[in-house]
C-alpha cells in the first residue's frame, strides 16, 4: 500500500478539488483521508452515506478547584502562557490560553489543580457516495493538538486501506508547513504539490518543498491557474526542473472549480470530457513514479 | 485599534485584504501591518519598503547537563509533550516536541536541564511612509507556529504601542495558530468565498471568534461564483456583511503579479472604506 499526500503550502490553490478528482478516478483502489482537520471540506463533495464516529482525546487542560486553592499564586507565577489570572481573590485558568503543560499541577502545594484529558474532536470512518472509504475528522472549536488528530486520521486510514486490501492511501493535507502538515507527511511515499501560478504561490511552494526535502519524500507538482501569469509560470517550471520535481501538468484558470464545489460534485462529474483525460494523465504519471 | 484579518479556509484573500487595507489606511494615519501567517507569509511580496531590522527570534528549550544529572528520570514524567526520553544512562531532548513550559528545567532537583535559546524564526521590519510592516517567518521543519506568533505580538506591543491602527494578517484555519493571532484583536474581519467550502469553513471561524468574544464582520470575496447560501447564513446569524468583492479574472491577474489592488479596482477601494468606517465606529 502506497501513501500519496497532497499538500500546497498556500491555501486555496485547488488542492481539495484535485484530491476529490483523483479520489473519483481511484475509487476502486484507494482509501481517502482528509487531514485538513481544522477546515475539512472533502466530505462536502464525497458525501458520507454512513459513518462510524469516535471522540478523540489528546492533551490536558488545567482546572483549579477554588475550594482547595490557597491563593498562593505559585501556579500563575510559573505559567509561561499567561493562562492563569487572579479573579476576585481566586486563581482561574483561561482554557484557550492553557497549553496543557501541567507545570501548575506539579507545583501546586495544596493539590488544587487537576488536569483532565481533553476531547479535542471527532474522527469518522465513512462510506463515501463514490463507494470508497473516507476517513475524516473535525477539530473542536479552539482545540489544540491538530497534529495529533491528523496522525490519528492517518493511522485509521492506513488500517482501513490494509483491511480493504487497497493499493493506495490518498491524503488531503492542510495548508502551511507546521505541525498538521508535518504529521500528514510522516510515513508518506509520494507528495503531490498543488500550487497556483502567483508570486505568493511560488514563495509558498518553495517553503513547503524545503520541508518535504527534509523528509526525503519524492514529489510531483500540479500548476493550477497556470495561464494567469506567464512569467511566474515559467519561473515555477524552472524551479521544478532545478529541484527535480516532476511536473504533472498545468491547469488553466477554470470556473469549473468553484462550480463543481457548489454542485457538490468532483471535477470529473462536473465536466467529464474536459477533466477525465487531464486527471487520468496525472494519475498515471503518479502511479508510474511509485 | 487592532484589526485581525482571518478566515477558516485558506486562499480566500486574507493577505490581499490585509495589505490593501493597511496601505490604504496609511495614506491617512500611521499604521502597523503584521503578517502573522508565519508558516507561509506573503505580505512582503506586496509591501515594498526600507528595511529597518531583520532579527532572529528565539525560543527556550532544555539542554541536558550530563555532569549534573542523577538520572532520576522525573523530568520525563513531568513533560506533557514527551519531549524528554530516558534511554539507558542518557536523557534525550527532542526540541521539536518542546512547548517551552520550563517545567522540567525548573522542577529538576539538580538543575540538570538548563534552558537554552534556539532560533524559531526571523522577523523582518520594513517601513514605507506611514506604514510599518512586520513579517515573521517560521524556520522550516519547526512544528509550532503559536510561540512565534506570540513573540511577534510582543515585538508589536514593545515598539508600536502608540500606533493607533494595527492590522494583523492571520494564519488560515481555526486551530491554535489562528487563535494566537486573533485573540488580542479589537475587531476581526473574516474573509470567505460563496462556495460550500467557503461557507463551511466560515461557520467554523465564526464559532471560534464568538468563543473569543471579539466583535467581527464578514467580507465575501469572489462574489458571483458559487451560490447565495453564504448571504442567507449571514442574515440568519445576524452577522455584519462588511463588503462584497466581485469575482474578476483581472483581480486574480493583478494579485498574481503582486500588485496593489485598491488603486486599480474601485470595488476594492469601496470595500476598504466600508471596513475602516465600521471599525472606526467601534473605536
Amino acid at each position: 500500500m502506497k501513501e500519496i499526500v497532497i499538500i500546497s503550502g498556500k491555501g486555496g490553490t485547488g488542492k481539495s478539488s484535485i484530491c476529490c478528482a483523483l479520489a473519483h478516478l481511484w475509487k476502486e483502489d484507494a482509501v481517502i483521508a482528509d487531514c485538513d482537520v481544522d477546515a475539512a471540506d472533502m466530505h462536502l463533495i464525497l458525501h458520507p452515506q454512513s459513518s462510524d464516529s469516535k471522540d478523540f482525546f489528546s492533551g490536558v487542560k488545567a482546572i483549579i478547584d477554588p475550594k482547595v486553592c490557597s491563593s498562593c499564586g505559585l501556579c500563575a507565577s510559573v505559567c509561561r502562557f499567561d493562562a492563569i489570572r487572579k479573579h476576585e481573590g481566586k486563581y482561574l485558568v483561561n482554557e484557550l490560553d492553557c497549553e496543557g503543560c501541567a507545570y501548575c499541577y506539579h507545583i501546586c502545594p495544596t493539590g488544587a489543580i487537576s488536569i483532565p484529558e481533553q476531547n479535542v474532536g471527532q474522527y469518522h470512518i465513512s462510506q463515501s457516495r463514490l463507494g470508497c472509504t473516507l476517513v475524516h475528522a473535525a477539530l473542536n472549536i479552539g482545540a489544540e493538538n491538530s497534529g495529533k488528530l491528523v496522525s490519528k486520521v492517518k493511522s485509521e486510514a492506513r488500517h482501513q486501506a490494509k483491511l480493504e486490501n487497497k493499493e493506495f492511501l490518498l491524503v488531503d493535507g492542510s495548508p502551511g508547513i507546521g505541525c498538521p502538515v508535518i504529521a500528514s507527511l510522516s510515513g508518506a511515499h509520494f507528495v503531490v504539490l498543488v500550487t497556483e501560478v502567483s508570486k505568493s504561490g511560488l514563495s509558498d511552494l518553495k517553503r513547503v518543498w524545503e520541508l518535504v526535502k527534509k523528509f526525503k519524500i519524492p514529489g510531483a507538482c500540479i500548476l493550477n491557474k497556470a495561464d494567469i501569469n506567464p512569467d511566474i509560470c515559467k519561473e515555477m517550471k524552472e524551479y521544478l526542473h532545478k529541484e527535480k520535481i516532476l511536473n504533472l501538468g498545468e491547469i488553466p484558470y477554470s470556473e469549473d472549480f468553484p462550480a463543481a464545489i457548489s454542485m457538490g460534485k468532483t471535477l470529473i462529474e462536473q465536466n467529464e470530457s474536459t477533466w477525465r483525460p487531464v486527471f487520468e494523465n496525472m494519475g498515471n504519471a503518479i502511479k508510474e513514479k511509485i | 485599534m487592532r484589526i485581525a484579518i482571518a478566515s477558516g479556509k485558506g486562499g480566500t484573500g486574507k493577505t490581499t485584504l490585509a495589505v490593501n487595507l493597511a496601505l490604504y489606511a496609511a495614506e491617512f494615519e500611521p499604521v502597523l501591518l503584521m503578517d502573522l501567517d508565519v508558516e507561509e507569509p506573503n505580505g512582503s511580496i506586496f509591501v515594498e519598503g526600507e528595511v529597518q531590522s531583520e532579527t532572529a527570534i528565539y525560543r527556550n528549550v532544555p539542554q541536558w547537563d550530563q555532569g549534573a544529572c542523577t538520572l532520576c528520570g522525573k523530568c520525563t514524567s513531568w513533560c506533557a509533550y514527551n519531549a524528554l526520553l530516558k534511554l539507558g544512562d542518557t536523557i534525550l531532548v527532542m526540541p521539536n516536541l518542546c512547548h517551552s513550559c520550563f517545567a522540567c528545567s525548573e522542577l529538576c532537583p539538580v538543575q540538570a536541564l538548563p534552558m537554552i535559546q534556539e532560533s524559531m524564526g526571523k522577523l523582518l521590519h520594513l517601513q514605507r511612509g506611514k506604514l510599518n510592516f512586520v513579517e515573521t517567518k517560521l524556520d522550516i521543519g519547526l512544528e509550532q507556529a503559536s510561540p512565534l506568533i506570540a513573540e511577534s505580538l510582543r515585538f508589536a506591543d514593545k515598539h508600536f504601542q502608540n500606533t493607533g491602527m494595527q492590522i494583523l494578517d492571520s494564519p488560515p484555519g481555526t486551530a491554535c495558530a489562528m487563535i494566537s493571532a486573533v485573540k488580542t484583536a479589537d475587531f476581526v474581519v473574516l474573509i470567505s468565498e460563496p462556495t460550500p467550502f467557503g461557507l463551511h469553513d466560515l461557520k467554523l471561524a465564526v464559532e471560534t471568534i464568538r468563543q473569543l468574544n471579539i466583535p467581527f464582520g464578514v467580507v465575501v470575496n469572489r462574489d458571483g461564483i458559487g451560490n447565495d447560501d453564504i448571504y442567507e447564513y449571514l442574515q440568519q446569524e445576524d452577522i455584519v456583511l462588511l463588503a462584497r468583492i466581485p469575482h474578476q479574472r483581472r483581480i486574480a491577474e493583478l494579485y498574481s503579479q503582486g500588485r496593489l489592488l485598491y488603486k486599480e479596482v474601485e470595488e476594492i477601494r469601496t470595500a476598504l472604506q466600508n471596513i475602516l468606517g465600521y471599525a472606526k465606529e467601534l473605536r
